[in-house]
């Protein structure tokens, strides 16, 4: 390891840490939010908007996201686009049922 | 729900023990190194200690898989990540033991596979983050 590589990581140690205290308040934000029996659309969009912060905040800091090459950002966004579509495959089954195609 | 949200806890303090063991081999302190690795590894059991407790105390509800579509769902999600939890525990026990020759070897090659290592976790822990409120929160 040379001598820049060593001032480069001990700079980003401070960085770590205040993501790892804001996870925690994120988390516990999240969990306070639950005991406010909101609305179920509210609940969710609330939880998931949180979840998300964190998740940025994971996958851009600990994971280096933030200092990435373009390339590995084209990855992700082809990988998210292929997870929602995963996502919305068993909505066609809702479709089906609505069409009363045979077999729903 | 204050189980999971303990195990969320444990969860982002093995992310942040993970990026230290990274650091240390960045700065070429192989102790330090064995050190936050070794509490990563032991905060990973302690989720799974917790996530036993939580699922005896299910089963001897009833909420067993088959009670109804929320409990199937349920375990097969927190199954299969605990045992994502499990693969990550034998890859961080492999860099921690055996796999530390090749620190006194190539460093740089170590410390990339920390990192791999280390992006695995961090997904795992993301994963988790949104499993927590979807499952236990609302």
């Amino acid at each position: 390891m040379d001598a820049a590589q060593h001032e480069d990581v001990s700079k980003h140690m401070g960085q770590y840490y205040v993501v790892f205290v804001a996870l925690l308040c994120l988390t516990a934000i999240t969990v306070g939010v639950s005991y406010l029996h909101l609305a179920r659309p509210a609940a969710i969009t609330v939880a998931l908007v949180i979840a998300t912060v964190k998740a940025g905040l994971v996958a851009a800091v600990f994971m280096h996201l933030i200092s990435e090459r373009k390339v590995i950002y084209a990855v992700l966004i082809l990988t998210a686009v292929f997870f929602a579509v995963l996502l919305l495959l068993p909505n066609l089954t809702t479709f089906e049922h609505h069409s009363g195609l045979p077999g729903t | 729900m204050p189980l999971a949200t303990l195990n969320t806890a444990v969860l982002i303090t093995s992310s942040i023990t993970m990026v230290l063991a990274w650091a240390s081999c960045k700065m070429g302190s192989l102790p330090r190194f064995r050190l936050w690795m070794g509490a990563t590894i032991a905060l990973a059991f302690v989720f799974l200690v917790v996530k036993y407790f939580e699922y005896s105390h299910k089963f001897h509800l009833g909420h067993t898989p088959a009670h109804d579509n929320f409990y199937a769902v349920y375990f097969t999600m927190t199954g299969l990540h605990g045992l994502h939890i499990v693969g990550g525990i034998i890859v961080n026990s492999y860099l921690l033991g055996p796999g530390t020759k090749l620190w006194a070897k190539d460093r740089e090659h170590f410390t990339n596979r920390v990192e791999n290592a280390g992006l695995y976790w961090h997904f795992v822990d993301l994963v988790w983050i949104f499993l927590f409120p979807s499952l236990y929160l609302l």
